[in-house]
């Protein structure tokens, strides 16, 4: 059951999501969250826990790491936001994507999404992450399935094939 | 000459590739069509009479669909064990967030403020919210006595051993409630047409047992009920009788409004409202001799079931099972009760009882060792159960077990003895304080005592015109790794690239059933189905002279599409055949209790911080022997997982009741381990042989829950010299504990736990 957004009027809003300029219909206070994964059909965000506690909500809102369920969609208006729908271009993808299957990163799946972009937002900050950078970079995100050694794993693996690129 | 030993190797995981792209789809990934949103209505109060339902006249009803349970066609029960939980309380509620009333909108954000528009009335009734209250049982709130369930274990003749012994050491332990937490909340879309009768998709772990539930509650026969599991974002157990309760729900709402009906909880709705771990009471009182050897004992292990019967009969009968650890009792006896209590009905999760009573027993060996005078190494090789030597329940141990040998490696690993010295020295300055503990263990793997004869279990293989091969059962993946597993399995069995092999969706009109997805009994006791279904698919091939003895993945295909031409389909099943010389008696609880058992030592290293109070856990050993590895990468990942989990369940895992309800429902106040919290989990396995499963692979997911608790809490007491009985321990049980003034409930003898 969604919290509900207040009964105000619905307003136009503009930003753009994954590179491409979006309008939407939506009630100011609506969640980041809801407008991308019901307007928008982009469910690769996720829900855990609906308050800013476990990131699998996680996108990057003009570069920015945030949890998209605590942004209310008023406040994206005009920025450019990346989900893990948009992230499939990105350079570091494809070795985080792989990093992830081999070590093991991802089990049910349910925060890989937030976790993969919290992983990259890391990753472009830090490319060189030592082991408490990669801890810190990822404390924002809770797996309860791997006890997070093999997401670590993951992400250093991914920074070390990156750099040899 | 063909590339082999796809089992034993870390191939990719089946469904990854979706999960790392954002592709997998979950429930509340799904919308159909014309659907609407179901919300629940639930109870307000513990126990009591339900009265007036009221809704205010401020809200359109006109717009909502509505459900009671008059509304129900069929029984208005969650079928499971016994049938004593409603699906809609009708006429008196027996917990705190028991559903009531279903309502559905086709806008989800009308929802919550229509469901805040009823009202109920009750007239309450006394309820119960303690173990000792519900035994004493001066108020009958289930049944005739209270009780669910109660198990008698006696082995040898236990009254006669206090004369001869020279320790008898008392200690009772506690442990409490935890939240599964999965990340994905529990979720179900159904839809329902006279046609077809009702389809359910949903987040869960066991279609079979939506499927029976749904038949009972809807009156429909069994080829109109229709399960499919999505997707599922952890389960941990969690989502092994609840989703009955949310898909007979989704079900109701769209029987009634023909019109396809979601339901997902939000986290505070999942948190209150859905099942936890047993909390649990273990009594011992152990005889022992001069030297540290257990004669007898006694154990009294209790759970707290909530408010219906649920699954706690078999919760309590796995951790009865285990509560003597992997130690030899020449006698014992295991008194075992599930009690009710008016709190949601408490579940499965990973571990099913055992981590509650081995808690227990391994604080308890700490206990006698210092009672003996001899030390927590010392006490458990001096009991550790050896080949040929029987369990509680008179099992013989016939595989090579060598618990010495695990122990020192794990000491060895850890490098305990230099450690313990160490910190022994440091610990006298300062105001961090650090200590070792160790947690010797067992896990059975596969339903208990003739638990799998009666599951029957049936599974499929399939190949296709083109010589894909399909697996096909109702075992489900939530992340532990069943698809891979199972496809490395059929792979190997067939001699085919893992490539060629893929696993169906669990959906009850395509996949037999073979089961629930619980017990770590998949690659165990599936694993074995699968591997038989597939060569079955082989020789029906070679028979039919379409493939010879040694055979190409090419010339497999072409012999596969010759066969589907003639015949039409290619299939094989393989039933679970309980091998004849089990011997067990659900009498008198005796006998062969699993067809394997895994062995364990973990050693936990921590510090405990006496300005802050806070306990951190520095470096953690998981050692174990869970016959072969079948896939490195997946179990490494399940050992971790479940070590992060126990560490929760030891340190800070809290759930908080108020008058039977959980009032800490958010993430922000149940606090799991997030990266920052947690050690290195240094993970090992060993293999000793063993004759169970497909490869040798015994069971392995809920083992890691186990252990850790003990280990860590005895590496507490190792540092700061106090003995906790209760977990969680959290800092204000430290700091009220350290406090100058001894605690008042010090027990009265010398030998008994403090808290
Ligand atoms: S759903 Fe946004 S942080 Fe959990
Ligand atoms: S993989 Fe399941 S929550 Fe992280």
């Amino acid at each position: 059951m969604n919290p509900s957004p207040g009964t105000g009027a619905k307003c136009q809003l503009l930003f753009t999501v994954n590179g491409e300029a979006r309008k939407v219909l939506a009630h100011p206070m609506e969640r980041l969250l809801d407008v991308l994964r019901n307007d928008l059909a982009l469910s690769g965000t996720k829900e855990g826990c609906g308050e800013g506690e476990c990131g699998s909500c996680s996108v990057l809102l003009d570069g920015m790491l945030v949890n998209s369920c605590l942004v209310p969609v008023a406040q994206a208006t005009g920025a450019s936001i990346v989900t893990i729908e948009g992230m499939s271009a990105h350079a570091l993808m494809i070795p985080l994507q792989e990093a992830f299957l081999a070590c093991g990163g991802a089990q049910c799946g349910i925060c890989t999404p937030g976790m993969i972009l919290a992983a990259a937002h890391l990753l472009e900050k830090t490319p060189e992450p030592a082991p408490a950078d990669i801890r810190e970079g990822l404390a924002g995100n809770l797996c309860r399935c791997t006890g997070y050694q093999q997401i670590f794993e993951a992400v250093a693996m991914a920074a070390r094939r990156k750099v040899r690129k | 000459m063909r590339e082999r030993h796809i089992v034993g190797a870390s191939v990719p995981r089946k469904e990854g590739w979706d999960k790392v792209t954002g592709a997998a789809r979950y429930v509340d990934d799904m919308v159909l069509p014309g659907m609407l949103y179901g919300a629940t209505v639930r109870s307000n109060i513990a126990r009591g009479k339900i009265g007036k339902i009221c809704f205010d006249p401020s809200i359109a009803w006109n717009q909502f669909v509505l459900v009671t349970a008059k509304d129900i066609p069929g029984k208005n029960c969650i079928s499971l064990i016994l049938d004593d939980q409603p699906c809609l309380a009708a006429e008196t509620v027996n917990h705190p967030e028991e559903p009531i009333l279903l309502l559905a909108h086709a806008d989800c954000r009308m929802l919550r403020k229509a469901v805040d528009a009823v009202s109920i009335e009750y007239e309450p009734l006394p309820p119960v919210h303690t173990m000792e209250e519900s035994e004493r049982q001066s108020t009958i709130i289930w049944g005739t006595d209270n009780a669910f369930k109660s198990y008698l274990i006696e082995k040898g003749d236990v009254d006669t051993v206090w004369k001869e012994a020279a320790h008898i050491v008392e200690g009772e332990y506690f442990t409490g409630a935890q939240e599964q937490l999965y990340i994905e909340n529990n979720g179900v879309i159904a839809a329902f047409d006279p046609e077809n009768g009702v389809t359910v998709w949903g987040s869960l772990q066991c279609p079979y047992y939506v499927h029976k539930a749904l038949m009972a509650l809807c009156g429909l026969p069994e080829d109109k009920i229709r399960v499919v599991q999505m997707e599922t974002g952890g389960a941990f157990g969690g989502k092994e009788e609840y989703p009955s309760m949310i898909a007979g729900h989704a079900a109701l709402l769209s029987i009634k409004s023909r019109r396809p009906v979601k339901i997902v909880y939000d986290r505070m709705e999942d948190m209150v409202a859905t099942t936890k771990r047993h909390p649990s009471r273990t009594c011992h009182r152990t005889a022992v001799s001069k030297d540290g050897k257990i004669l007898g004992g006694e154990i009294e292990f209790t759970i707290d079931g909530g408010a219906y019967a649920t699954l706690s009969s078999v919760v309590l009968s796995r951790g009865t099972i285990h509560a003597g650890g992997p130690y030899y009792w020449p006698s014992v006896r295991i008194r075992a009760k599930a009690v009710a209590t008016n709190t949601p009905p408490h579940g499965a999760f990973r571990g099913f009882g055992a981590p509650q009573s081995l808690f227990a027993m391994e604080r308890h060996m700490d206990l006698i060792a210092q009672v003996v005078g001899i030390s927590p190494v010392e006490v458990r090789r001096r009991n550790f159960l050896k080949p040929g030597q029987t369990t509680t329940t008179e099992q013989t141990i016939r595989e090579d077990l060598d618990l010495d040998h695990l122990l020192d490696r794990a000491l060895e690993l850890s490098d305990y003895a230099a450690k313990k010295a160490r910190f022994a020295e440091e610990n006298r300055n300062g105001m961090r304080k650090k200590g070792m503990g160790i947690a010797a263990f067992l896990h059975g793997a596969g339903f208990t005592g003739s638990g799998e004869r009666y599951l029957n279990s049936l599974v499929g293989v399939e190949a296709e015109a083109d010589g894909g091969v399909r697996v096909l059962v109702s075992s489900a993946e939530f992340g532990q790794g069943t698809n891979t597993v199972l496809c490395q399995i059929a792979a190997e069995a067939l001699e085919l690239p893992y490539e060629d092999v893929a696993i169906a969706r669990p959906d009850t009109t395509v996949v037999p059933n073979s089961g629930p997805t619980v017990a770590s009994r998949t690659a165990m006791v599936v694993g074995t189905l699968v591997q038989s279904a597939a060569k079955g698919i082989k020789q029906t091939l070679m028979k039919t002279g379409l493939l010879g003895d040694d055979y190409t993945p090419e010339q497999f295909r072409a012999s596969c599409g010759e066969f589907i031409r003639t015949h039409g389909a290619l299939k094989s099943y393989a039933r679970y055949e309980a091998p004849g010389d089990v011997y067990w008696d659900d009498e008198k609880y005796r006998g062969e209790a699993y067809a394997a058992f895994a062995w364990a030592v973990y050693v936990a290293e921590v510090s405990v911080d006496l300005t802050t109070y806070a306990v951190t856990v520095d470096d953690f050993v998981a050692l174990q022997e869970v016959g072969k590895v079948l896939h490195p990468v997946l179990a490494e990942g399940q050992i971790t997982g479940g070590v992060a989990q126990a560490i929760g369940f030891a340190l800070y895992e809290k759930v908080v009741w108020q008058n039977g309800r959980m009032i800490n429902n958010q993430m922000t106040n149940y606090i799991m381990p997030s990266s920052a919290d947690l050690p290195p989990i240094r993970v090992f396995f060993e293999q000793l042989g063993n004759v169970h499963g497909a490869h040798g692979a015994k069971g392995i997911g809920e083992l890691p829950m186990d252990g850790p608790a003990p280990a860590i809490v005895n590496a507490v007491e190792d540092a700061i010299g106090v003995r906790f009985r209760s977990i969680p321990l959290l800092p204000e049980d430290l700091f009220e504990a350290l406090q100058p003034v001894p605690p008042k409930q010090q027990g009265p003898s010398s030998t008994r736990g403090t808290t």
